[in-house]
């Protein structure tokens, strides 16, 4: 098991959110939106700029900004 | 029964779509106090009950945060409604049920509309309805909005809750031991010191004190300092002790322990998935294609383009008529009604402020129309994930674009439009940014003056001129957009973490709806205080009136031409002297409407504002065009016809005025330069400033608009002028 940041993740790869280090209203809005640790996200793909990146989460597409998904940190599927 | 229930939800949930299946075409739309959020009320009968249905604006959570989740909050706090009906998407039951847990903590009693159940089952998702209810302690019907199925259900059952003897859910959740503990010692203290207890339940105030509420803190502290700060105290001890043991703080554990409550309820055998969970379905299909890194950005140029066309294209014809009635209107007047400043009010000022109002409304209309497709859709918020990247740098959000592009980004546009497209900005400080630049953009009443300047000093680069308009205008709001979000509007990025919501076709009912409420309230608002103004500029360019003598001055010299007309006996003669008369006649009425005009009040402004004014490189005509520009940038080219001369109705004829200016003295191709930078980014037109002070929420925006673009405007075009003189142009 090998623990990353979403901004290392790669297209189509998955893993388990362990970590959310965000506080304040970006923390309150990323944790809303259902990134909490233990849940499981998948790296959907990328805008054509490389910047927002667009997770898979409970059956739905969220996008954030890179600058954003930096705090979250990933258990990655081997 | 008469009851208030509010209707709230996810955005995307359908919550908009039961609520006009609910209430059908009689909604009543307005703000809620003091804010720019929309509120939308209507009526469902059931039985000889009578609900008062209330939408709350579509959020994710309750918290303090953003505007819409203030707004849903303040209205269930102060306008108690009887109940809560909380539509959830059933094929996104997780995130959906942290909005309901919240109405649970608030003890709001809720009923909830289980939607979507169709898309839900296709997606091999069963939910067992039942045991839903039963863990949740609230009453569940599942419904598809889009069709209507569940509706009644639905009412009946929120009218049973309303009947019986408890409706309140109970409040059982459990954020672990450790804040579990520091709640219910803090509750105590509540409950024996009555803080707060005739508003809010004991609980969800502790709760809040720990999530560090902004707006209940603020609220505490005014009501009783003393029990605030003890409680601020134990939120302390909490936060000390969760960051020495888990690295974590009480708002943190909280939410993460609502969604553990959440999974807990749905392991409970309450769902089950039939294959894999994540797999793509047909929105991820169309997906793949539309925001691929190749053919994403060109598709969407060109749904862009498609959708300024049709604003554009299909609402000319409309706006012509509009145009034609409003003329035939002015015309009538002008047949059947004598002479005098009565008429010239009527006329000037009445009839045409409200036809400038009334005639932008089909391009509103088309505008709003093309806008509901694309975000109802859900092709914009693909639009705002595309293009964020680049918005970014400037402080703005990825769906800034579209306001940019109505309002002129693509040469032809027209701000008021585009002012009101800022409203499918969530976020406030991008949203002010935006609607506060969209102006520099070149509308289509700005074509006029930049064609007729083009046309005379740059005729041989026409093309690449016009180009250059059109890039300093995007470059000039961009580079503006960032100065005020580091200086007046500053403060960090909104977050943009946003949904991309499954594609979905738009329904009839609701892009009908959509755009006509919208639309209306442009009508009803706009209406009414650009009457006002029209009138207050009419007056400004009309009165004061010539003095009599000069008056008695023209009205000599036009006795003189005629009496010298009469004399000659001979036909052939007669009829080229009758031309002359006329020719001659409409040139002294010419004359007299410029010194009219030079007289105004207008006049005297563009006139004492040389002093400033030459500095870059205009004269008082100039002048004088440009402040009637505000009343509609149209104004310009018929007023600087006027200020030179050229007859009133013949002022149109810009072939005329462009051989007038190439001839002038004053005119050579840097003034015709610094005038268009001036026109590009100087005060907008007054029908865009009362919409900006509206959707702003406050009239000193408007006010701000008005004077910073000014001064920011004439110190550009003095630069340009003096740079060029130094250069020697």
């Amino acid at each position: 098991m090998q623990t990353v940041n979403i901004r290392q993740m790669k297209p189509k790869q998955s893993g388990i959110i362990v970590a959310v280090s965000a506080e304040g209203a970006l923390g309150k809005r990323i944790r809303d939106m259902g990134l909490v640790p233990g849940t499981r996200i998948t790296l959907q793909g990328r805008a054509p700029l490389h910047d927002p990146v667009a997770l898979r989460l409970m059956g739905f597409t969220l996008t954030l900004r890179n600058s954003e998904a930096d705090f979250i940190d990933v258990e990655v599927d081997q | 029964m008469d009851a208030v229930i509010a209707l709230a939800g996810n955005p995307n949930s359908g919550k908009t779509t039961l609520f006009n299946n609910l209430t059908g075409a009689r909604q009543h739309v307005g703000n809620y106090p003091g804010v720019t959020v929309e509120k939308k009320e209507g009526v469902y009968r059931l039985n000889g009950h009578r609900f008062n249905i209330v939408d709350l604006p579509g959020t994710y959570s309750l918290t303090a945060y953003s505007l819409e989740e203030v707004v849903a909050r303040d209205f269930l706090i102060q306008e108690k409604p009887a109940a809560v009906i909380n539509i959830i998407d059933a094929s996104n039951l997780e995130r959906n049920l942290y909005l309901t847990l919240q109405f649970i903590e608030m003890q709001m009693p809720v009923c909830i509309a289980l939607n979507m159940m169709d898309m839900a089952r296709n997606r091999g998702i069963e939910i067992d309805v039942l045991k839903l209810s039963q863990l949740l302690g609230a009453p569940v019907v599942p419904t598809i909005a889009r069709s209507g199925k569940g509706r009644d259900e639905l009412m009946r059952a929120a009218l049973t809750l309303l009947k019986s003897e408890n409706p309140r859910p109970p409040a059982k959740i459990s954020y672990g031991v450790d804040v579990d503990i520091q709640l219910d010692r803090m509750g105590k203290l509540i409950e024996k010191a009555h803080f707060l207890t005739d508003i809010y339940p004991s609980r969800w105030v502790a709760l809040k004190y720990l999530e560090d509420d902004e707006q209940i803190l603020c609220q505490g502290a005014a009501a009783n300092p003393d029990v605030s700060d003890q409680l601020k105290g134990m939120t302390g001890e909490l936060t000390l002790h969760l960051r020495r043991t888990i690295n974590s703080y009480p708002e943190a554990v909280i939410a993460d322990h609502r969604y553990g409550y959440i999974k807990s309820i749905l392991k409970r055998n309450v769902i089950s998935y039939a294959g894999d969970r994540n797999r793509l379905f047909i929105s991820d299909k169309i997906d793949k294609v539309l925001v691929n890194r190749f053919a994403g950005p060109l598709i969407m140029l060109a749904v862009l383009l498609g959708l300024y066309h049709l604003t554009f294209t299909y609402s000319e014809a409309p706006v012509g008529w509009m145009e034609a009635l409003f003329g035939w209107l002015g015309a009538t007047v002008d047949t059947y009604m004598p002479d005098g400043p009565l008429k010239s009010l009527i006329i000037s000022g009445v009839i045409d402020g409200v036809g400038g109002v009334i005639g932008f409304v089909p391009l509103i209309m088309f505008m709003f129309l093309g806008i509901a497709v694309l975000e109802d859709s859900g092709y914009l918020a693909r639009v705002a994930f595309m293009l964020d990247r680049v918005f970014r740098i400037f402080g703005l959000h990825g769906s800034s674009v579209m306001a940019y592009i109505v309002s002129g980004g693509i040469a032809g546009g027209c701000a008021v439009p585009g002012v009101m497209a800022t409203r499918t900005l969530k976020s406030r400080r991008e949203r002010l940014a935006t609607l506060l630049t969209v102006p520099y953009m070149n509308c289509g009443a700005k074509l006029p003056v930049f064609a007729l300047l083009v046309a005379t000093f740059f005729a041989e680069k026409q093309a690449m001129m016009m180009f250059g308009i059109t890039l300093v205008a995007w470059i000039g709001a961009l580079l503006v957009a960032k100065l005020l979000r580091v200086t007046v509007i500053k403060g960090e990025a909104t977050p943009f973490v946003m949904e991309l919501p499954p594609y979905r076709v738009p329904t009839i009912k609701g892009l009908a709806i959509h755009t006509w409420e919208r639309t209306w309230q442009y009508i009803k608002k706009a209406g009414t205080v650009i009457l006002g103004i029209s009138i207050v500029l009419w007056a400004a360019m009309t009165f004061p009136g010539l003095p009599m003598e000069q008056q008695q001055d023209f009205e000599i010299r036009r006795q003189a031409v005629l009496s010298g007309a009469g004399q000659s006996g001979d036909h052939s003669v007669q009829t080229t002297a009758l031309l002359s008369v006329k020719a001659r006649l409409s040139a002294i009425d010419a004359a007299e409407a410029e010194a009219g005009l030079r007289n105004s009040l207008a006049g005297r402004t563009g006139i004492a504002l040389e002093g400033i004014s030459r500095y870059a490189g205009f004269d008082w005509r100039t002048n004088i065009a440009l402040v009637g520009g505000f009343a509609a940038k149209e104004v310009i080219v018929a007023t600087l016809g006027t200020a030179y001369s050229l007859g009133g109705a013949d002022s149109q004829d810009s072939a005329s005025l462009s051989q007038m200016l190439s001839h002038s003295s004053h005119w050579r191709p840097l003034v015709a330069i610094s005038v268009m930078v001036f026109v590009m980014f100087y005060a907008p037109c007054f029908v865009s400033v009362v919409c900006i002070a509206r959707e702003a929420g406050s009239w000193r925006w408007g006010a701000f608009s008005i004077l910073f673009n000014t001064v920011l405007a004439l110190f550009l075009a003095v630069c340009v002028f003096q740079a060029g003189r130094i250069l020697g142009f």
